[in-house]
């Protein structure tokens, strides 16, 4: 399938200092197994693919991890600190996934309420203070709140990662007024983390001009989660292309497309 | 000796963390240790000796969002 791509010009995203040809960015969770997942991750086209730190099942712990089914030389692993609640506890994971040895990128999540996931942004502040002097590439999901980003930026975050609605709720992008504002008022990359649920959600989430997308949900619990990643590749580019492309203005009143002269008596 | 692995208690021979990663049949390269809250670095695996009542963490990466 063709899909004009080439006709798009754009730079590619550059995050602490690494640059990625795919906006698009998968994370690796919840699949209903794991080749699946392996398949939906190759037709999404993703470079970057998130994971979390847990405990080693002591019974069988070749089979648990994630990368007995990922090569590490093909996929940029991006380290999560999902479940944890204080910046003390985040700070700990994301030690331990430096540790492990691909990179010193960080997804730092500090999550503040269970039944929304919403971050706690004074946790999440103080966490990427402290990582980004310890050298981490700290990309930190938050909220749609402009001041938050602006003060994530001032620490030394490398990318910041508002939602577009709760994880894994499928709402889609709820604000896309802050999401635009957080954009054109920060200098490092936006991706928007969490909430899409289809491809018209990344398409219009793209539309706003962010830099990238970032989902788990809206891939693995699609019914065909290997044709919904290959779905949400073309509308991630095509969100882009229409962004980059510049969209009409919108009228409040209709204006014929056919000429209106010429026409009989 | 017993000590405390991933949470739960555990009757182990001992030794220093990589022979207790081995006793576990865990791969060094694949997994990192944290002992008594610290993390052991890969090449200080063989420096550190577990003593009775030591608190193990073994993690890895595994699918997440």
């Amino acid at each position: 399938m063709t899909t004009a791509v080439e006709t798009i010009r754009d730079e590619p995203l550059t995050i602490g200092g690494r640059t990625f040809q795919s906006r698009l960015m998968v994370g690796t969770g919840k699949y209903r197994d794991m080749d699946t997942m392996a398949h939906a991750i190759e037709a999404s086209g993703a470079e970057v693919v998130t994971v979390a730190v847990r405990r080693v099942n002591l019974d069988r712990s070749k089979e648990s991890s994630v990368l007995h089914f990922l090569d590490p030389k093909r996929f940029f692993l991006l380290a999560n600190t999902a479940g944890c609640y204080t910046a003390a506890d985040a700070m700990r994971y994301a030690r331990l996934a430096r540790e492990a040895g691909f990179n010193d990128f960080i997804k730092l999540e500090v999550i503040g309420d269970e039944e929304t996931l919403l971050p706690d942004v004074a946790g999440l502040l103080e966490a990427a203070k402290v990582l980004v002097q310890e050298g981490f590439k700290v990309l930190a999901y938050t909220n749609e709140d402009l001041v938050t980003a602006l003060r994530l930026e001032d620490v030394g975050c490398a990318a910041v990662m508002p939602l577009a609605s709760p994880i894994g709720s499928g709402l889609g992008l709820l604000n896309p007024f802050s999401v635009r504002t957080i954009k054109r008022r920060l200098h490092v990359p936006v991706i928007v983390d969490a909430g899409v649920g289809t491809a018209s959600d990344a398409c219009v989430t793209m539309e706003q001009g962010v830099d990238g997308i970032l989902m788990n949900t809206a891939i693995a619990a699609a019914q065909d989660p290997v044709a919904m990643a290959h779905a949400m590749r073309l509308a991630t580019i095509a969100g882009r292309a229409a962004y980059l492309a510049g969209r009409m203005p919108r009228r409040e009143v209709a204006m014929p497309s056919s000429p209106t002269k010429g026409m009989l008596d | 000796m017993d000590v405390v692995i991933n949470g739960e208690h555990k009757e182990i021979r001992g030794g220093t963390l990589l022979e207790v990663l081995a006793e576990l049949e865990l791969d060094p390269r694949a997994v990192v240790v944290e002992h008594n809250r610290k993390i052991v670095r890969r090449p200080a695996l063989n420096e550190v000796a577990v003593a009775s009542g030591d608190a193990i963490e073994v993690v890895h990466f595994v699918g997440g969002g």
